[in-house]
């Protein structure tokens, strides 16, 4: 059987916000969608990147196993593109005891073809998922494309109890909305296998590369997310979750 | 307990004895007194109002001296010596430890020993005059350190040093990094040390042999120095001649001993030592006693880091160049853990650290943590959670240092490590190997000032550059730089010793000193991936019109150091034991024990401007990276793989010290707490924190702080085991 090959973007090898400890991170390279804030359009395009194989990953993660004791972060880009990669990737690293996350956007996920993800998911300690907007409208013009999926995979995660984190880009005037924040927390409330609400702080220091890569910035006039309203967003989704619970 | 040889009416009666009684033996006292803490920073005081007084009148004065171009004010006619100037105060009514280097805070003392011209210089940069006859009897009459100095070196080291191929050499200033033991003043008082000392002159009668004769007049200047320290005390109002007998005579009488060295020298690092464990001893003992609280121990530390602080010397606006800024590396080394598996953390370890909160952040003093991977949890909390804050503290590998030093050693300068009181190093600069390279190149012809600088060694003449005939050419040239270096050194510390010893500082020490010879190496990163390029690129030379090659043109991707890529950091390695191994081939004054550093944390900047283009894709002028380090934005794969490279180089190779600059911005350290992690909404459906406002001392706001710190330390651990 030939080798399955990643396209790589790059990988990082002290990743401390992706996942718990000290993280091998890799990234992926290419995404179908096209968030407004994305802080990693370069990862964006099908076609770039580094073909890498599994053996050569996880050689590179051999070298600093002993600082990345977290574990290996998938991440992009949109790692269910490569969806054969991963599980290959995974299931290697879980035979060698090594904790395995996957951060996605979920957005490629289909009721129509499970047996994929059935089997990524079996080799994956940690699902983060990116809920990028609640409301489905905003969402295709955030994203250009609809959430249905998105929510989908999130009910599909918890109906298999898979240990997930929410991650949550709060950005002023398009989610740091009461209105959404409630609805995303009453729609987390429902699902059984959230571990940790990571709710981040929109900021806008990709702007340089769009420049660079010649691509549009469309957020341009909106200020960075405080951390002060990023407290108060993560409160109002928490709120919103235990007040749907009690009833 | 055995008795107490020393002062029997002395409160150190009441010390736990051994031998530190019998010997000068500091650690001993230490090991037999210390309580080592496990706890947390909860017992930390806050600084008193005397304290913010005294710190806003000091501030104050920083700001006079900011607007003043850099210095407040200069003596041009009293030499500095102990006993120069009369007693000095920032304001005396509030100052709980006293003493300043001259009358008044921030002038800056006239030390002409080194060399008059710097003296000189200093002076006139900011628009002073040294008194004429001061320069006529330092011209004149007595001979300064760089004159003894260039009355020796041959042309080749001038036009080397001309050259920039070896740099910063202490010729024109003092040498610094010698730590003296001033833990002895506080202990023993100076009349039992000058006691030791004579003992010491008496064992070296006999056969007179330069060397003896040597030790014989230093010696006795050590005795001179000492006494004049009994002189500096009385100055202040007290009797330094016996032992301290409280917390702040402790303070007190070591801040004299090193008041004592700053007075005396203007070297290129004024370490302090290893003094926050040992003081913490006379402090417990006073707490026990209920004679001072915490928050009294607080003021103190907090007052004598203050004076630390204030340590300035007259410096010329070349030298603050090649140094980026002003440093007087007053480095102090807390923690560590000691060889009976106890931490060398004390409450006092705390105490330091907490100035930084106090008094705010500051440069100097150096605090620097001797990291273990087995210091007490809490402590290596605080230190993240001060890093954090301040990011003023310097970590350093205890676990590998106290293998070949012991559990009393200290930082000199950035990474230099000895044991106090007992070791001491010849500061050597360092020599540019990516200048060195160059030089292979194009057969000892400097790039930049096209002069016939090193050995006349066949030139390359290929256009396209072959790695076996460069590194063939490089350790030839390696070679000839190595014996270079190492005999203007030996020239810099016998005229150094003889024109500019160090006496207050070598009077705390013990009489044999096992001396270290340090060298060290510049652009490593830079010869590293430029042989790299040669090796796994094509690396096409481009000559100017005499055929000397100026430029590289480079196709082809190669492996650069900083990636964890043992194809580039082999050659790094490589090159890091054979250039050592080359010092090592050569005499080294008063047989000192060579060692190298890769360390250049500022100067790699002024190197940069002196090395022409580099095969590695460098331009001239470009600064060489610090120490260590990979080059700036080569190193892609993360903090983990770069440090991993830098981690590779054998500390045996390196034993004055390897350097890895390392910036990351506190929220790349972790989550910070808008993060909620283990959400568990059944559990905790009650919580407080999460029905409106957050306070701090709500729960889940809390939870996720440590958590950080947690990370954070877990960080500091990684980088330590580096």
């Amino acid at each position: 059987m030939s080798q399955i090959l990643g396209r790589i973007h790059s990988i990082e090898t002290c990743g401390t916000v992706d996942g718990p400890g000290i993280r091998f991170v890799i990234f992926m390279q290419g995404c179908p969608m096209r968030c407004q804030y994305c802080h990693n359009p370069d990862s964006w395009d099908y076609d770039n990147g580094k073909l890498m194989s599994v053996e050569e990953i996880l050689k590179q993660y051999d070298g600093v196993k002993e600082f990345c004791k977290g574990g290996i972060t998938v991440t992009g880009g949109e790692p269910l593109v490569q969806i054969d990669f991963v599980i290959e990737l995974f299931k290697r690293a879980q035979e060698m005891g090594i904790h395995t996350a996957l951060d996605t956007s979920g957005v490629l996920f289909n009721l129509s073809g499970l047996e994929k993800i059935d089997e990524l998911l079996e080799y994956t300690s940690l699902v983060m998922l990116d809920i990028k907007h609640i409301d489905d409208e905003k969402h295709k013009k955030l994203t250009g494309h609809s959430n249905k999926n998105i929510l989908e995979f999130a009910k599909y995660l918890s109906g298999k109890n898979i240990p997930t984190w929410i991650r949550h880009v709060v950005v002023p005037e398009i989610t740091y909305k009461e209105e959404y924040l409630v609805a995303l927390g009453e729609f987390l409330a429902e699902l059984k296998n959230i571990k940790a609400l990571d709710v981040l702080p929109y900021h806008n220091m990709a702007r340089g590369k769009y420049k660079e890569l010649g691509i549009n910035y469309s957020l341009d006039g909106i200020e960075p997310l405080t951390k002060e309203e990023a407290i108060n967003a993560r409160n109002i989704i928490i709120r919103a979750m235990k007040a749907k619970k009690k009833n | 307990m055995t008795e107490m040889k020393i002062n029997s009416k002395s409160s150190t009666f009441d010390f736990v004895g051994g031998k530190w009684q019998n010997e000068i033996n500091v650690r001993d006292f230490i090991q037999k007194n210390y309580t080592p803490y496990y706890g947390d920073s909860r017992f930390l005081a806050e600084p008193t109002e005397a304290t913010l007084k005294l710190w806003d009148e000091c501030c104050e004065l920083f700001k006079k001296e900011r607007e003043n171009g850099g210095v407040l004010d200069l003596d041009t006619s009293v030499i500095s010596s102990i006993t120069s100037h009369g007693a000095g105060y920032i304001d005396k009514e509030l100052e709980t430890i006293v003493g300043l280097q001259t009358d008044a805070p921030l002038k800056r003392s006239l030390q002409p020993f080194g060399g008059i011209r710097m003296a000189e210089t200093s002076c006139s940069s900011y628009g002073y005059e040294v008194d004429p006859e001061v320069s006529e009897i330092f011209t004149k009459y007595r001979k300064t350190h760089n004159q003894g100095v260039f009355d020796v070196y041959t042309p080749e080291m001038k036009a080397a040093r001309h050259s920039a191929i070896i740099t910063g050499l202490p010729d024109a200033y003092g040498r610094g990094r010698i730590i003296g033991d001033y833990r002895r003043v506080a202990l023993y008082g100076i009349d039992r040390l000058i006691e030791d000392k004579k003992a010491q002159f008496k064992s070296l009668e006999g056969e007179m042999t330069p060397d003896r004769i040597q030790l014989r007049e230093e010696i006795t200047e050590q005795i001179r120095a000492l006494k004049e320290m009994i002189e500096l005390g009385k100055i202040y109002g007290f009797d330094i001649s016996r032992p301290a007998e409280n917390a702040k005579e402790a303070i007190q009488w070591l801040y004299f001993g090193y008041l004592s060295a700053v007075k005396e020298q203007n070297g290129a690092a004024m370490s302090i030592g290893r003094t926050s464990t040992f003081l913490d001893i006379y402090i417990q003992r006073d707490l026990n006693r209920g004679l001072i609280t915490e928050s009294q121990a607080q003021e103190m530390i907090d007052h004598f880091i203050m004076k630390l602080r204030l340590v300035r010397f007259a410096r010329t606006p070349e030298y603050n160049a090649l140094f980026s800024g002003d440093p007087t590396w007053v480095t102090e080394s807390i923690g560590g853990m000691g060889v009976d598996g106890r931490p060398l953390v004390t409450k006092n370890s705390f105490r330091y650290l907490r100035t930084l909160e106090n008094l705010g952040t500051a440069p100097e003093p150096n605090l620097t943590v001797l990291w273990s991977t087995r210091l007490p949890q809490c402590f290596k909390e605080y230190c993240a959670q001060i890093s954090i804050k301040t990011s003023s503290v310097q970590y350093e590998n205890d676990d590998m240092m106290r293998a070949v030093h012991g559990d009393d050693y200290a930082i000199a300068c950035c990474v230099s490590s000895m044991v106090v009181g007992k070791e001491m190093q010849f500061f050597g600069a360092r020599a540019n190997l990516a200048k060195c390279l160059l030089y292979a190149i194009n057969g000892g012809v400097d790039e930049r000032l096209k002069e016939q600088i090193g050995p006349k060694y066949a030139p390359i003449t290929s256009e396209i550059l072959n790695y076996d005939e460069v590194m063939d050419r490089f350790e030839a040239m390696m070679e000839w730089l190595a014996e270079l270096y190492v005999n203007t050194l030996n020239v810099i510390h016998y005229m150094h010793d003889k024109y500019c010893y160090e006496r207050s500082q070598m009077a705390l020490h013990d009489r044999d000193v096992k001396r270290y010879f340090a060298t060290g190496i510049a652009g490593l990163s830079v010869v590293a991936d430029s042989l790299s390029a040669i090796k796994y690129a094509q690396v096409k030379t481009i000559r100017d019109e005499n055929g000397i090659v100026v430029d590289y043109e480079t196709t082809g991707d190669f492996p650069k150091y900083g990636n964890n890529d043992d194809r580039v950091d082999s050659i790094a390695v490589e090159l890091v034991s054979k250039f050592m191994n080359m010092i090592r081939k050569h005499y080294t004054y008063r047989n000192s024990i060579p060692t190298m550093s890769i360390l250049t944390i500022t100067s790699n900047v002024v190197y940069g401007k002196k090395t022409g283009n580099t095969p590695d894709g460098r331009k001239m002028g470009i600064p060489l990276a610090p120490g260590a380090n990979p080059m700036h934005g080569r190193d892609t794969h993360g903090a983990v793989a770069s440090l991993a490279s830098v981690a590779k180089l054998p500390f045996e190779d390196c034993q004055d010290g390897i350097s890895n600059t390392f910036s990351i911005i506190p929220n790349a350290l972790g989550k910070d707490d808008v993060f909620v992690g283990d959400l568990d909404l059944d559990f905790d459906i009650d919580c407080g924190c999460c029905e409106g406002t957050v306070t701090e001392r709500s729960s889940t706001y809390m939870t996720p702080l440590i958590k950080k710190s947690e990370k954070a330390s877990e960080k500091v651990d990684t980088l330590n085991k580096l």
